[in-house]
């Protein structure tokens, strides 16, 4: 197929898919706002070279400290920087951050959490048993921990985030397979003499999915505010990327002096990103969730 | 029984890997604490007193058995967590017993206001089942949690602080008033045990702002939960038969659906508190809150190392004995458990 | 006067999928003292019938059509707070699972006393307490068990304790909603006993809601077969056993089984309960029905009275064609 018909045929699946969510009531419109959301921001912070007025991190391309005008709807920082284009590009570390974090529970957690509970027994009693020790623990705190021993940086800070959500992924995935390793389906398999990593990954594996998604989704949202919080208490990125985080607690001297416009659009824009993501697990969580259909 | 059993294990798992944190990943600690600019001899010495030129597995063994050192902790009143890298003359323990207070309070006043918050609001919107008001609850819960809970931290001060001047002054209390003698550590209750009403307002005040920012942000956990937990229970049918009887609604509501429901919330509480205290450390920071988080936080821009480590241990050790007593309050709550 | 009368009765369900008509234009009536039967299969709107009686109709239900006349009085659209002064204490219901029809974090007397304070505000604690206990004593259930959780009785005690909830307040009227299914045959009978014996004692006039027609026939006065939503026959017990004039009634007559002959297939009605959601033109029943006629298919019958307050809904009946 040429790059023109498979583009068509994942538009002619997306959108009645769309529909179909549409259609679910008021969580499939919160699974679409959601998506909406974040795909906006993706591409956003994906344009911004193009679109962005100045140089985020060039100083003193306007006044310092100026609220916002109609050369810099979004005002100046300290070090006279534009503020719309920090906003622009200052998604970029939050994304990779959160997105590595995801992806490296997604590696770890996902098989872990598939073949412990599968196999069962003492195996799975063990792992379990550390697991929900790392579960109990504050994930800010463990991450501070991390963080500060590792020292700055996105993979160090994905990292960071990405142990303290791994026992979240393991345990949704250990209930499920749970529930699912005693269908009969699997013993049938059994019988057939399918070997274990077949079973998992065809008969288990497809019906832990849904419950994935819903967890990566708040692991996304989690994970964006907790770069945040960690950037908020210093452990974050070196001074010249522009980070949403990073404005967010530089704008906090300002406030003193009434200058709101530093620490409000990265805040909305933080927020934004969260409630995307937010969105989308909700309200996957209840069209998945049975018990609450009327 | 099991469970009390089951929480040694877990704490000693807890400390270990706390320990291997440390000293496993990459950086030497001496080394990131001057930040690289003393000489060899200085980290050499410094290293020596921190007992970091040990093998591990003595270190290991001094780490453990510091903390079950009876005989330090009679005489200090706080368990061996070591020395304060930046300080080597102060104990850590010292330091993180005298903050944990404050950090106890902060967390009991928010989790009562997020519970309280997030129970009302859950129960009105499950019995408003896809109304408006239900609507704006659910959205309200999601809102919460999206929101930095230090970026609402801030906005708080911006408007009590502008308005009523209430701006963050470290301290617990107003800085012209002693705190009330220690009982429990906790100054409201202590300066109720006094019998000071002053110092009690005075408490609360400073408390108000922290504790309502950390609250709001974790009530969205508890309406939700709330609210999916009594839609579940409210469709049961003893909660019918109940009405069949001529039950006042209220009496329906709360008890017979809430009391039902109560239990996956109360374990809710228990979990909510491990990402309280993580919130802990945010609330802490931005209001300049004398407590284990700002502890940490500072501590981190000193490279203390030990002291770090201590307060994680702290962090840790406070969860597992907040789960315990959940998982005692549970077994009380549903008499089924109990026989 | 009339203790209950029910007159033409209609009430819907919305749901996503469409309105099902679960109860369609009802009527009948009860003195004091009186039972009456309510027979039908699962979705025959029995149910529903019952719980529109104390207005306690699932809240996707509504009362279309019709007058609840307690006393006299209608209820229909009687405000909240009024209804309530005659559920447990006028009118009271008894669920048919025993299992999940009590509060498992409440003790069996908090369930009474509770009952007994909330109609009678200024009553002592002490004297609920008393009253508590010659309940549980004619029930059959020790004074002693009044601490004890619901979990700690079985099927059948939980079953009578409901029974005790609904006579506590010697009500008029008791609505009985399959009260043996989920119960072993040998404890049906008990329950039953007991609910007689009450009425005995109490007065009280009984709904007794079941597919099980065999009870309906040995404890009710009068009784109402219902199929798809319909009151397809209405008359007293024994008219209706010696003379059952509905195919639908002959039909669940007839899959009775006879302890007393020893060789017998057991009968049952072929086909298969109608979809609610897309009722059928004509009869309810016609694709079941052995005396089906052409006109069946496109014309409702009504309840017609063919003699000594014998109602059918059934133009074959009528015409005197559903006979042995």
């Amino acid at each position: 197929m040429s790059k023109k018909e498979i583009k068509r045929s994942f538009l002619l699946r997306l959108i009645p898919g769309l529909g179909t969510l549409a259609k679910r009531g008021p969580s499939g419109w919160m699974v679409i706002i959601g998506i909406v959301i974040v795909v906006v921001l993706v591409v956003m912070t994906a344009i911004a070279p193009w679109i962005a007025p100045h140089d985020p991190i060039k100083s003193n391309v306007g006044p310092t400290n100026s609220p916002p005008s109609p050369q810099f709807p979004m005002g100046t920082t300290a070090l006279g920087q534009d503020m719309l284009s920090r906003i622009l590009y200052g998604g970029s570390t939050m994304l990779q951050v959160s997105a590595l974090s995801v992806f490296i529970c997604f590696l770890l957690g996902v098989p872990i959490g598939l073949f412990s509970s599968y196999v069962g027994g003492n195996l799975d009693k063990a792992v379990s048993l550390v697991i929900d020790a790392v579960y109990a623990f504050p994930g800010l705190v463990i991450a501070i921990a991390i963080a500060a021993v590792l020292g700055p940086g996105v993979i160090n800070m994905a990292l960071s985030i990405a142990v303290v959500y791994i026992p979240s992924y393991f345990r949704i995935i250990r209930s499920q397979v749970l529930s699912i390793k005693q269908l009969t389906y699997v013993e049938a398999a059994r019988s057939i003499g399918a070997k274990w990593h077949t079973i998992l990954l065809r008969y288990v594996f497809p019906n832990v999915i849904p419950s994935i998604v819903t967890v990566a989704t708040v692991n996304f949202a989690d994970a964006v505010l907790t770069a945040a919080g960690l950037t908020f208490i210093g452990l974050g990125l070196p001074v010249n990327i522009p980070d949403w985080g990073y404005d967010l607690t530089k704008g906090r001297e300002l406030l003193s002096s009434g200058g709101w416009w530093v620490i409000t659009f990265p805040g909305i824009m933080i927020i934004l990103l969260a409630l995307g993501f937010t969105f989308i697990g909700e309200g996957l969580s209840e069209l998945l969730n049975p018990k609450l259909q009327r | 029984m099991t469970r009390i059993v089951l929480t040694i294990p877990t704490l000693l798992l807890l400390l270990t890997a706390v320990f291997l944190i440390m000293r496993v990943l990459p950086g030497d600690p001496v080394a990131l604490h001057f930040e690289k600019k003393a000489t060899p001899e200085a980290m050499d010495a410094l290293r020596h007193i921190l007992g970091l030129d040990k093998p591990i597995w003595q270190q290991y063994v001094d780490y453990i058995g510091g903390l079950v050192d009876i005989g330090y902790l009679k005489d200090h009143g706080y368990p061996n967590l070591g020395k304060s890298m930046q300080t080597t003359t102060e104990e850590v323990g010292g330091q993180i017993f005298s903050a944990f207070p404050a950090t106890l309070e902060l967390a009991i006043y928010s989790i009562i206001i997020a519970s309280v918050i997030g129970i009302l609001l859950g129960v009105a919107a499950s019995k408003s089942y896809n109304s408006f008001l239900d609507h704006l609850i659910r959205g309200f819960g999601i809102v919460t949690y999206a929101i930095p809970v230090f970026f609402l931290g801030i906005i708080f001060q911006l408007i009590f602080g502008v308005y009523l001047h209430w701006l963050p002054t470290g301290l617990r209390i107003s800085p012209a008033v002693d705190p009330p003698a220690t009982v429990t550590g906790l100054y409201t209750i202590d300066s109720l045990i006094e019998g000071n009403l002053f110092k009690f307002a005075e408490s609360v005040k400073a408390l108000l702002l922290p504790s309502l920012t950390l609250g709001i942000i974790l009530s969205g956990v508890f309406v939700r939960l709330t609210r999916t937990n009594m839609l579940e229970t409210l469709r049961l049918e003893f909660v019918t038969a109940a009405r069949a009887r001529g039950l006042k609604e209220s009496t329906v509501t709360f008890g017979y659906a809430l009391r039902n429901a109560f239990l996956p919330i109360l374990t809710m509480m228990g979990l909510q508190f491990a990402i309280l205290l993580g919130g802990a450390v945010l609330t802490e920071t931005t209001f300049s809150w004398p407590g284990l988080g700002r502890y940490i936080v500072t501590r981190i821009n000193f490279r203390d190392y030990t002291a770090i480590q201590g307060a994680v241990v702290m962090f840790g050790l406070f969860v597992v004995l907040v789960s315990l007593v959940v998982d005692l309050l549970y077994a009380y709550f549903d008499p089924r458990i109990r026989l | 006067m009339t203790l209950l009368e029910v007159d033409s009765l209609t009430v819907e369900y919305i749901t996503r999928r469409g309105k099902v008509r679960a109860v369609d234009e009802v009527s009948f009536s009860l003195e004091k003292g009186e039972t009456l039967g309510v027979a039908g299969e699962s979705g025959s709107g029995k149910s529903t019938l019952g719980l529109s009686i104390i207005r306690l109709v699932p809240p996707t239900g509504v009362i279309v059509k019709g007058q609840i006349k307690i006393d006299e009085a209608d209820i229909v659209k009687l405000p909240e707070n009024k209804m309530r002064t005659i559920r447990g204490r006028k009118v009271a219901y008894i669920f048919q699972d025993p299992m999940t029809s009590l509060n498992p974090v409440k003790k069996i007397g908090t369930h009474f006393t509770e009952l007994i304070k909330t109609h009678e505000p200024n009553i002592k604690k002490e004297e609920a307490i008393e009253r508590t206990k010659n309940v549980l004593n004619s029930l059959g259930i020790l004074p002693e068990r009044i601490n004890d959780y619901p979990h700690q009785f079985s099927g059948g005690m939980r079953q009578r304790i409901m029974i005790g909830l609904g006579i506590t307040l010697n009500p008029d009227l008791v609505i009985a909603d399959e009260p043996t299914t989920a119960l072993d045959v040998i404890v049906q009978a008990k329950i039953l006993d007991l609910l007689g014996s009450l009425r005995k004692v109490y007065g009280m006039a009984l709904i007794l809601i079941s597919h099980d027609l065999s009870i309906i026939l040995e404890r009710c006065d009068k009784i109402i077969v219902m199929y798809g939503g319909n009151m397809v026959e209405y008359a007293n017990s024994t008219e209706l056993y010696e003379n059952p004039l509905h195919p639908y009634t002959k039909g669940l007559l007839k899959s009775i089984p006879n302890i007393e002959l020893s060789d017998q297939k057991l009968s049952a009605i072929p086909g298969s309960p109608p979809n609610m959601l897309n009722t059928p033109e004509g009869c309810r029943f016609n694709p079941r029905c052995e005396y089906a006629q052409g006109k069946c298919q496109f014309k409702t019958p009504s309840m017609v009275n063919v003699g000594g307050n014998h109602f059918v809904r059934c133009f074959s009946a009528e015409e005197g064609a559903v006979v042995e």
